[in-house]
């Protein structure tokens, strides 16, 4: 029986196949989604901001792309998966609205998928598929075993990247 | 000053900003009753501070389709204000504005959108006046954005902006009646420096 375990905000989660990894109503945050098909694990994490560097709170490290992105690597490698062998897909980066006060916050979305997409390059993941920008929510489920990453919207048709 | 985070403030700090939470709520609904020309009822608002993975739950799920008001806060402080509806509370609001004229569909048209707008304008611009009278300092809010989608895309942006400074999300519940119930919520997001502000031009300074 394979269930579908939840990652929630500034959060990160791994499974193994047959399992499957969802998260629910992405806007500017990024949902990454690694898996290894091979060791059939598979990992995502929900991050909100580019990089923790830059911001003095840097508490949970799955609020960002690059302490996120690293930490989930570790753990699949934890549950056996090899780097080598790991293939990333890339949801969310939305800009909700069209205007906001705070300049650096307007192209958060991109600046997230940007940030996510240098990560996994720099450690050497490659990106398949990615679906991220426009102006609207998505929920993503993803399913390791064939590395399906569902993504579901209000009003659109549901696809599968 | 620059070490200041929302999980760190003292309990009375806390007050403080629960009370001027309270207060805007309050001047907003009264706003509101004056715009659709109806009593509107509301209860005690609830002030949370919630970590980032409870706030869905809250709405109704991340996945609840939600109407979001988004604007700008400008002058002496800086930040941002967002008010939030469920979507059939929104529909309510909108029909009672438009006298029962509002189409009966699933989805907003035009004309709707633009209501909505008007009356998250009307009502976060009470809020924020009621803090701009407390506290004296001059608080000028941008033209609003809206967006009409699931609980958790619209939350992510005042969720980020929280997120740069701490793990806790400041929220205001407010919930109010007219004839049928509606759940409104108010987060405003004020710059790190302008919680300084606020706080010491009440007498308490961080």
């Amino acid at each position: 029986m394979s269930e579908i375990i939840k990652v929630g905000m500034a959060d990160l989660k791994t499974c193994l196949s047959p399992n499957a990894l969802t998260t629910l109503g992405l806007g500017s945050c990024i949902g990454i989604a690694i898996s290894d098909p091979v060791a059939g694990v598979g990992g995502l994490a929900h991050i909100m901001l580019p990089d923790s560097t830059a911001i003095r709170n840097g508490g949970n490290i799955a609020k960002f792309a690059d302490t996120g992105i690293t930490e989930l690597v570790r753990q699949m490698e934890a549950l056996g998966a090899r780097r080598t062998r790991m293939k990333a897909k890339l949801a969310g980066g939305a800009t909700m609205f069209a205007t906001s006060a705070k300049s650096d916050m307007v192209q958060i979305g991109l600046r997230n998928a940007e940030a996510s997409a240098k990560k996994l390059k720099e450690l050497g993941i490659p990106v398949v598929a990615q679906d991220t920008g426009a102006n609207y929510g998505r929920t993503v489920i993803f399913y390791p075993e064939t590395g399906a990453y569902v993504i579901r919207a209000v009003g659109k048709p549901e696809r599968t990247i | 000053m620059s070490d200041f985070s929302l999980e760190k403030v003292s309990e009375n700090y806390m007050d403080v900003l629960k009370e001027l939470g309270n207060i805007g709520a309050g001047n907003a609904m009264t706003a509101l009753s004056q715009m659709l020309g109806c009593k509107v009822d509301m209860r005690v608002p609830q002030i949370k501070l919630l970590e980032f993975k409870e706030v869905g739950a809250l709405m109704g799920g991340e996945e609840q389709i939600m109407v979001g008001v988004f604007l700008g806060v400008e002058g002496d402080i800086t930040g941002s204000m967002m008010f939030l509806v469920e979507k059939n509370s929104a529909k309510h609001l909108i029909n009672k504005l438009m006298m029962g004229m509002a189409p009966q569909s699933d989805d907003f048209t035009e004309m709707e959108l633009s209501a909505m707008k008007e009356v998250g304008n009307i009502i976060t611009g009470a809020y924020l006046n009621s803090l701009s009278m407390m506290t004296n300092l001059k608080i000028y809010p941008t033209p609003p954005e809206l967006a009409v989608d699931m609980a958790g895309a619209i939350l992510s942006v005042p969720a980020i902006e929280f997120g740069t400074v701490g793990d806790n999300i400041l929220l205001i519940q407010s919930q109010f009646f007219d004839e049928v119930e509606i759940d409104g919520y108010f987060i405003l997001i004020p710059d790190l420096d302008s919680y300084a502000k606020i706080l010491g031009s009440l007498g308490m300074p961080l």
